[in-house]
């Protein structure tokens, strides 16, 4: 269909919605992003501490490690939203994408710690685990994905890198975030809903990406 | 017309008290040489443990019982709701005496002991417990097992009103578990009836679960209402979900690894965040008592 104009109209007003997301964007604009590493990562010792003090249930580690993998997750996930959020409603929380993923890096990192020195606790077992647990080789592949993100992350190497290269780079995050996700699914055991959910969330994350933009 | 039992409740159960006496009397009993009296408490001993068992808050609060949530706080949290009075337990099958007994009927004449057993889960990890319950034979032996019979199987109870987890469809309910006759008339297997002195917990499979100390822990089934005598292998529920990963006989086996993890070695259950992992034991440590059940098997096969 096509628009009636009538001579003499002015542009059509924006709509309620992009007055909201305006509304956002210039809320945001003026915020720091150090409170995302801050409050991002509180949780990190505050879990910890929780675990040593038998805060966590009686098998702590475990507790521990699926809580941080968990956070991981979920701010793996936060940062897919930042696209099709901009994208799609116009909010733009695009100067809070790298503390987002870099947040979730020092998550997996933990998660990965937790793993290796109070789970596994032996080198050759957890070469072991590597090689023959296929969702133990699926986690550790998505770290690794993982890695060279984290590392450039900063003004520096985009400087170096050049914008194509270094956006060509980070797609790795989009291997990466499904990998941790089948990973979830996979170690738990039968089909459960939550590990499920979030690969759902994830996979509907990247298919928005498909979808034209406004 | 046969006599209505009057209905036994748990203030029927002899007293903690009482009972530790009845055993301080059996000892010194046996201590004055009347060992036929002492023998069948020392073979009882026999089949504990000594080590130490885990606290009652780690057996109550950390458990998988899926037909109350995934998480293993989710038994602890919303077990209070399945009513165990009354209970009753149908026996069917290849069995002289079939009926549905109540579960007064059913314990009476069987002697309650105390059973420190370690518990090795399919996921590495393991608790000690210190169970008070029956031998399983004990109870067969009462029902008369037909010469054909050559399976026991298990169900648990289906009340998704009460048991929240069987709301959804995440496991064929009810939970199915089963033995060869064998296993269930070995003397470690046990049908506890509680923990610590106390009655059973509901998160803990109240008010009757198997419990077979060389296997996994999926095997002990909780709140059993129904035992089949059998001469055909019967379905499990973990073997029908994913018969890759979980077999009938899900022996403790430190050699045979899960498919996804490697069964080598344990963690115990309270030992808190720094503790060294300790190695799982053939049958979980219960080999003398029943590795002859499997001789000739290939256990990487029938695992």
């Amino acid at each position: 269909m096509t628009r009636q104009t009538t001579p003499g109209a002015v542009a059509p007003q924006p709509s309620p919605w992009a007055a909201v997301a305006n509304g956002l964007n210039g809320a945001t604009r003026r915020l720091p992003t150090w409170p995302v590493y801050l409050f991002g990562l509180l949780p990190v010792p505050w879990f910890f501490w929780k675990a040593l003090n038998g805060e966590m249930g009686v098998n702590p580690v475990e507790a521990l490690e699926h809580r941080y993998g968990l956070f991981a997750l979920q701010f793996l996930v936060a940062g897919l939203a930042v696209t099709p959020l901009r994208r799609l409603l116009g909010i733009n929380l695009i100067r809070f994408r790298r503390a987002i993923g870099l947040t979730a890096f020092f998550y997996v990192l933990a998660h990965l710690s937790v793993w290796a020195l109070l789970d596994v606790q032996s080198l050759a077992a957890i070469w072991k685990d590597i090689v023959k647990r296929p969702y133990i080789t699926i986690g550790m592949t998505g770290f690794l994905c993982l890695l060279p993100l984290a590392l450039t992350s900063n003004n520096w190497s985009l400087r170096r890198m050049g914008p194509l290269r270094w956006r060509r780079l980070h797609r790795l995050t989009y291997p990466a975030v499904l990998l941790g996700s089948a990973h979830f699914v996979m170690l738990v055991k039968g089909w459960q809903t939550e590990p499920i959910l979030y690969f759902g969330a994830i996979v509907g994350l990247l298919l928005l990406r498909l979808v034209p933009g406004r | 017309m046969r006599r209505q039992p009057r209905s036994l409740t748990w203030a029927d159960v002899t007293p903690e008290a009482d009972f530790l006496n009845r055993r301080a009397l059996l000892a010194g009993a046996g201590a004055l040489g009347l060992a036929a009296l002492a023998r069948p408490l020392q073979a009882a001993g026999a089949y504990s443990t000594d080590e130490a068992p885990n606290s009652f808050e780690d057996i109550t609060q950390y458990n998988n019982f899926y037909e109350f949530g995934w998480d293993k706080t989710d038994p602890a949290r919303y077990a209070e709701a399945l009513t165990t009075d009354p209970w009753s337990v149908k026996i069917d099958g290849m069995v002289e005496r079939p009926g549905t007994y109540d579960l007064a009927e059913l314990m009476a004449g069987l002697a309650i002991e105390e059973r420190i057993y370690r518990l090795r889960c399919v996921e590495a990890w393991s608790m000690v417990i210190p169970w008070n319950g029956f031998e399983l034979r004990g109870l067969l032996n009462k029902v008369g097992v037909q010469p054909s019979a050559k399976y026991v199987a298990f169900e648990t109870l289906f009340r998704p009103e009460e048991m929240r987890g069987q709301r959804t469809s995440a496991l064929d309910w009810p939970y199915r578990e089963g033995l060869r006759l064998d296993e269930a008339m070995n003397p470690l297997t046990l049908i506890a009836t509680g923990l610590y002195g106390k009655t059973l917990p509901n998160q803990n499979g109240a008010p009757l679960r198997l419990v077979v100390p060389w296997k996994y822990g999926f095997k002990s089934i909780k709140s059993i209402v129904r035992i089949t005598l059998t001469d055909q292998e019967p379905p499990t529920t973990w073997n029908m979900l994913l018969p890759r990963e979980y077999g009938f006989y899900a022996n403790v086996n430190p050699e045979v690894d899960h498919p996804r993890w490697s069964q080598a070695s344990e963690r115990r259950v309270g030992s808190g965040l720094f503790a060294k992992k300790q190695p799982t034991l053939m049958f979980n440590g219960y080999a003398d008592e029943v590795a002859g059940l499997y001789s000739g098997m290939d256990l990487a096969k029938f695992y």
